[in-house]
């Protein structure tokens, strides 16, 4: 079962979840980002060129403008290669684990599993960010020391921010695999 | 609780047979290890599984069945396969099957005696989870999940989650050790090495390394013992062996060596490892040596460099400044205050200077001339200031002394710059980090800037101590000694008139000796600024794990720092398959746990701190002080 909603991000940019059920015991939520879009990216690359064009005309030096197509170049790749995600995954396999995966533009991937020993619970809390109030998504670890301590907090979708009501459709659906019976009533 | 099933996926186009593995009962999964084909014997493949279970410690049993229809379904094949779990009684037992043409597997878990609930009826839900057989084998889990006492029988308990799974991969090695076309009494489909490609060359080397590493460990010990000797721990020579960076890199080769050749096995994977990259990175060093080595020693390349580094080659310079040592002395001498008249002609010596150093074409950098430039420089109007005259030209004239004395101690030592430097450059047989233990010769021939700094520092600090001390004066306070902490205190009106008549004199002079020390810390920080890289340079090639990055690079499974999971394709009424991965560990978490130590000599200034001793005239030496905080 597959299907497809359209949420909006904590900035009101369109986000795409798509929720893929394979099983009863395994679900996966995969939020899209709006692409790089071409009009950022030509403003900043006419911006640096014409900073870099102003400044070859005070120093009557060529090297200026080589180094600016150079920085143009190496920035774009390092921003699509370490920076811009386009796809954040969460894989909830019951009683084995949840993987997150976020997927760089250029197609590098990077994977983090956590097996379902360590997971505590998933919890929806809310973070000062800048000069707003956020909610996201959290997963709770558990301390190996104290049976009732939290060792860590791990961030769901840290690059995407979707806002609370696409955070509740994913919680549900979360409780509803780590807590069968009860999901139904617990709202955040 | 879902039930999962580890299947190497060597084994799925095995034939029909029993399904080889260990139960996880915790975890309500089996890894299946192994599948034992059609025809055996029953009491063979228990005798098989109990010879296992005892050289590995590990809980083998025949978990169930699978099932590999090439052909038309046959209803005898099933009744027979369902026969089995009478013999082999296990709980759950499984029963794989994989269909002809059809992606989809079947899968069911049947629980012979009486399910504990009533609403599972005797079956269970389970997922399909493959996962490769040799990189679940030979990858190693980050962090370490195992615990010292591992090899004491039932270890199990130690592991847990997925780290259980690596663990019985890994210890279940004696049961991959039959081979594929053995005619055996019991026949095993599992992953097996593709041979070990016989080298002589790679044998004949590990029948030699016993005994070249014992022989090494012999000489390296009495290399160590001799360096032992108590000639070396007299004052003056333990000190200068303390702060010379050559003698701090030679000893850490030999830490280096001598742990490379220790006889001793490597007692776990990390310390292995660790002997890895160590031999990797001494290799990489005294290779790099010695291109550095023949380059240098090619073509008299030694003589160009001892020219370079020596810095006034040039006797005419220094003649020149004899004449005008010679001049100012003079002058001293009789005790009149230079004049306004003087700056022409040293305007002019410059000029002279500076011509005949551009008639010589030379491009090289004669540091000491610059420094008189400076000097020269400083003792007139400095961008346009206006010094104190009489103090001025005192410490120019101190300082241009000893650059005159320098001037001499260099054209003492020219004829041996180029025989130390050629024995320097031999040193770089023992790697490229010796070698470029050059810092110390920096540090020689700028002992002047040193010299220098010391001096304006010192100067500096005096006067801001004294300045200090005199403003609580002037504020009717003074410092405690005894209580560590300022005091008020009444002062008679003579003790006033000094300190307030003491305190102008030192405010009036404080710029022109603030200017000295000014100048002369800015060209210290360049020397310990190069110096500082050098040492960085030294320490990179010390410290990166290149063994362990070169594994990253080449097998990204031996290092894992985990797993993740594909969901394979899916069809309703079937259980579900995922595809199990190796996540590999990443570059910055390589070179973080397999750093190497590298010889921690330096001094760590943070950048307040720093600032804080260069504004009150505190001396930074380019290594740690004894009384230093670590950090």
């Amino acid at each position: 079962m597959e299907d497809e909603l359209s949420f909006s991000d904590i900035y009101g940019g369109r986000l795409a979840l798509q929720r893929r059920y394979y099983s009863p015991s395994c679900r996966e939520f995969c939020l899209s980002c709006p692409r790089l879009s071409l009009r950022s990216l030509t403003a900043v690359t006419c911006s640096v060129w014409l900073a870099a064009y102003g400044l070859f005309t005070l120093c009557e030096n060529s090297m200026i403008l080589s180094a600016a197509i150079f920085i143009t170049l190496i920035g774009l790749l390092g921003y699509l290669h370490f920076v811009k995600i386009d796809q954040e995954t969460l894989l909830i396999i019951d009683s084995l684990g949840i993987q997150m995966t976020s997927s760089y533009a250029s197609g590098k991937e990077s994977t983090t599993f956590i097996e379902m020993g360590k997971v505590k619970d998933v919890i929806i809390n809310e973070a000062i960010y800048m000069q707003k109030v956020i909610y996201y998504l959290c997963i709770l670890l558990n301390d190996p020391m104290e049976p009732n301590g939290i060792s860590q907090v791990v961030p769901v979708f840290p690059s995407a921010k979707p806002r609370l009501d696409c955070l509740i459709e994913v919680y549900r659906s979360c409780q509803e695999i780590l807590a069968p019976g009860k999901a139904t009533s617990t709202s955040p | 609780m879902v039930l999962k099933a580890f299947f190497p996926t060597c084994c799925a186009s095995a034939d029909s047979g029993l399904l080889v593995g260990r139960w996880v009962p915790e975890q309500n999964s089996a890894v299946v290890l192994a599948v034992v084909h059609f025809p055996f014997i029953p009491i063979q493949v228990k005798e098989l599984l109990a010879q296992v279970q005892q050289a590995s410690g590990v809980g083998v049993a025949v978990l169930g069945t699978w099932c590999h229809r090439r052909q038309e379904p046959e209803e005898s094949l099933g009744h027979f396969l369902e026969g089995l779990g009478a013999i082999f009684s296990h709980e759950p037992w499984l029963q794989l099957c994989r269909e002809r043409g059809s992606k989809f597997w079947s899968c069911k878990a049947t629980h012979r005696q009486v399910p504990t609930s009533p609403s599972a009826p005797g079956e269970d839900q389970v997922m399909l989870i493959f996962y490769d057989q040799r990189k679940v084998l030979l990858s190693q889990l980050h962090p370490p999940t195992a615990l010292p006492d591992h090899q004491a029988g039932d270890a199990t308990a130690s592991t847990r989650g997925l780290a259980a799974v690596f663990d019985t991969v890994a210890r279940s090695e004696a049961l991959f050790r039959s081979d594929r076309f053995d005619e055996g009494l019991v026949r095993l489909s599992h992953w097996q090495s593709e041979g070990v490609e016989a080298s002589i060359l790679v044998e004949l080397a590990k029948q030699a390394s016993g005994p070249v590493c014992l022989l090494m460990a012999y000489l390296l010990s009495l290399i160590s013992a001799a360096s032992t000797c108590r000639v070396f721990k007299l004052w003056p020579l333990s000190f200068i062996c303390s702060k010379l960076s050559t003698c701090e890199q030679l000893r850490h080769r030999l830490e280096q060596l001598t742990f490379i050749f220790s006889t001793q096995k490597a007692e776990n994977a990390s310390q292995l490892m660790r002997k890895a990259n160590t031999l990797v990175s001494v290799l990489l060093d005294v290779a790099l040596g010695l291109t550095l080595l023949s380059w240098l020693h090619g073509k008299d390349r030694i003589g160009q460099l001892a020219d370079a580094l020596v810095p006034v080659a040039d006797p005419s310079s220094a003649s020149s400044v004899v004449v005008y040592w010679a001049y100012c002395g003079q002058t001293g001498l009789c005790g009149q205050e230079p004049s306004q008249a003087e700056c022409p002609w040293l305007l002019r010596v410059a000029q002279l200077r500076g011509r005949r150093k551009e008639s010589l074409g030379a491009g090289k950098e004669w540091v000491a001339e610059e420094l008189q430039h400076l000097l020269q420089w400083l003792m007139g109007a400095p961008a346009g200031l206006k010094m104190n005259r009489a103090l001025d030209q005192v410490l120019g004239r101190f300082f241009l002394y000893h650059i005159h004395l320098w001037i001499s101690y260099i054209h003492l030592m020219s004829p041996f710059i180029e025989r130390i430097l050629w024995h320097m450059g031999l040193s770089a047989c023992l790697g490229l980090t010796v070698a470029l233990s050059i810092s110390d010769i920096i540090a020689l021939l700028t002992f002047h800037i040193y010299c220098f700094y010391v001096y304006g520092a010192r100067l500096y600090c005096l006067k801001i101590c004294g300045l200090s001390s005199l403003w609580r004066l002037f504020r009717g306070k003074k410092w405690n000694v005894l209580r560590q902490r300022v005091d008020s205190c009444s002062y008679d009106l003579d003790q006033l008139f000094i300190g307030t008549l003491l305190f102008t004199i030192l405010v009036f002079l404080l710029p022109t000796t603030a200017l000295y020390y000014l100048v002369f810390t800015l060209l210290r920080l360049l020397v310990v600024t190069v110096q500082g890289l050098i040492h960085l340079l030294v320490d990179l090639i010390n410290s990166l794990p290149l063994y362990a990055l070169g594994l990253r690079l080449c097998r990204p499974y031996r290092l894992s720092a985990g797993v993740k999971f594909q969901v394979l394709e899916h069809e309703a009424g079937r259980p579900l398959r995922l595809l199990m991965q190796i996540n590999p560990l990443p570059y910055n978490r390589v070179v973080h746990t397999y750093r190497l130590p590298s010889c921690g000599c330096h001094p760590k200034h943070s950048w307040g701190s720093l600032c804080r001793k260069l504004f009150f005239g505190e001396l930074i030496y380019p290594w740690r002080q004894r009384g230093d905080k670590q950090d």
